[in-house]
């Protein structure tokens, strides 16, 4: 089986990796550039887990394949936080105490932050709806929505 | 497994058709890697359809119809205005697929080419009387929607064909279309039964109609009884009664974990009646 050579951009940074055909982003990102922020619940799009930003449109990184990263760029949950400063997602995530295991939560944050900036001011309908690709088996979703909004009013710079 | 990356249709064609193995054509890849890693389908040859030049590109045509690429993802369909105002049913269906994630990714070509009786889109598109540009080693040729699949996963795709765009006509004046699916959960779901009506109005009366149902039968289906049932009305008490009636009878569907057959039936007709009412209701250029 012979390997491709891959050259792509991941966090602002370039990155090279030879991957089989077959491999899945998610994989690549995990197995050979040693990024395990992106989890794999399923593996088969359904639990949102493994969400990066692929050339800036959100996917699941497990139905993506390695090689078709080739000449593109993707964000991961390891380019939120800048230096030390987390995001104001993040930081709503710990004070709503809106993880209890955490797996779901880097995928969640990797989708939470796309609907902010597409659409700053999302009504909680709204933020149900986009993150409906992504399972959490823990929380009950109450918390995760309220840290959204929290996060959004935040970040438009008014006090929720 | 051999990855390619074609530049051109034509190449794409030469090199599935002189695949020996099984080969699969890679668009967003919801389907394909879904089914990959189930060990349901090991392609040896992957041909990547989405570094050929265009596939991404919605473009209106001479004639006022649209010509979609075939890589082109659901978000992208739904952020384009134009192709919204005049076609809301095709968009709306195919923004019922997955969530916002599987939205980045997942085409119209794939859902249809993936042969599955409750494809989301494909009512939508055959309601809207779409058809298919299809490119081979023979060259190009062009089919209804209706006519490309064959049942569960299969499509009348000949080797080394694939669809190269899909196109719609001109939307005309005073038309409005709209789908419909039943599933049990808000997201997220394989269509129980799905419904898309696509008509034109002359004053109050309906001129021309088409009616599709999904997830009823081996394939999405045109219905022509139904849109018989309802051309030449006003879309009254009469009218939709007929419909809903003629849907029924239309609808021959299999029972399984989603939904027994009676129920698929009886859904079809609400389903249909409903969806007619939403177009109606486009095509006075009322929202609905
Ligand atoms: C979590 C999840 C939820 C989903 N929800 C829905 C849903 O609600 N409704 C629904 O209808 N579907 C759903 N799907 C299925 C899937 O997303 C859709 O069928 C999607 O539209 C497939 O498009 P794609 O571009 O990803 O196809 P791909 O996976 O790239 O291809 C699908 C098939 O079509 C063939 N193909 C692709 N392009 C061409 C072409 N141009 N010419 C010839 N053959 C081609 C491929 O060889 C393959 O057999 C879901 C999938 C997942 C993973
Ligand atoms: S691991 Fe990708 S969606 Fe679950
Ligand atoms: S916190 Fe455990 S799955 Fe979400």
């Amino acid at each position: 089986m012979s390997k491709i050579h891959v050259t792509t951009t991941i966090n602002g940074d370039p990155v090279e990796f030879l991957a089989d055909p077959r491999e899945t982003l998610l994989d690549c990102l995990r197995d050979k550039v040693g990024l395990t922020g992106s989890k794999e619940g399923c593996g088969t799009g359904d639990c949102g887990a493994c969400s990066v930003e692929l050339d800036g449109t959100l996917v699941c990184s497990c139905l993506v394949l390695g090689v078709e990263a080739d000449g593109k760029s993707v964000s991961t949950i390891e380019g939120m936080a800048s230096d030390n400063d987390l995001h104001p997602l993040q930081r709503k995530f710990i004070e709503h105490a809106a993880l209890q295991c955490g797996f779901c939560t880097p995928g969640i944050l990797v989708a939470a932050k796309k609907l902010l900036e597409v659409n700053p001011d999302p009504t909680e309908e709204e933020t149900r709806y986009w993150l409906a690709g992504n399972l959490c088996r823990c929380t009950g979703y109450d918390k995760i929505v309220r840290a959204v909004m929290d996060a959004a009013a935040e970040m438009r710079q008014e006090v929720a | 497994m051999r990855y390619h990356s074609p530049t051109s249709f034509t190449d794409a064609a030469g090199i599935a058709a002189g695949a020996s193995g099984l080969t699969r054509f890679l668009a967003g890849g919801t389907d394909v890697l879904v089914q990959m890693r189930a060990g349901m389908v090991q392609p040896d040859d992957l041909i990547d359809l989405k570094k050929i030049p265009g596939v991404g590109d919605i473009t209106r045509t001479d004639d006022g119809g649209w010509r979609i690429g075939v890589a082109v993802p659901g978000i992208a369909l739904g952020a384009n205005a134009g192709l919204k105002t005049d076609w809301p049913g095709v968009v709306e269906g195919m923004e019922l697929v997955g969530s916002t994630q599987i939205q980045g990714r997942a085409t119209l070509a794939g859902n249809l080419c993936n042969g599955s009786p409750a494809a989301d889109s494909v009512p939508g598109l055959v309601a809207a009387g779409a058809t298919v540009e299809i490119t081979g080693p023979e060259g190009t040729r062009t089919l209804p929607v209706e006519e490309l699949p064959a049942g569960p996963g299969k499509t009348h795709l000949a080797k080394g064909e694939m669809v190269s765009a899909i196109l719609l006509p001109p939307r005309g004046q005073h038309g409005g279309d709209a789908y419909l699916r039943f599933i049990p959960r808000t997201e997220m779901d394989i269509a129980v039964v799905g419904c898309a009506v696509n008509l034109t109005l002359d004053g109050d009366t309906i001129k021309s109609a088409r009616v599709a149902l999904g997830a009823v039968a081996p394939t999405v289906i045109l219905v022509p009884e139904a849109a018989e049932a309802i051309i030449g009305t006003t879309l009254d008490d009469a009218a939709i009664a007929k419909l809903e009636s003629v849907a029924k009878s239309a609808a021959k569907p299999i029972s399984d974990k989603r939904g027994t057959s009676e129920f698929r039936v009886e859904i079809a007709g609400v389903l249909a009646k409903r969806a007619a009412r939403i177009a109606y209701a486009r095509a006075k250029g009322e929202q609905a």
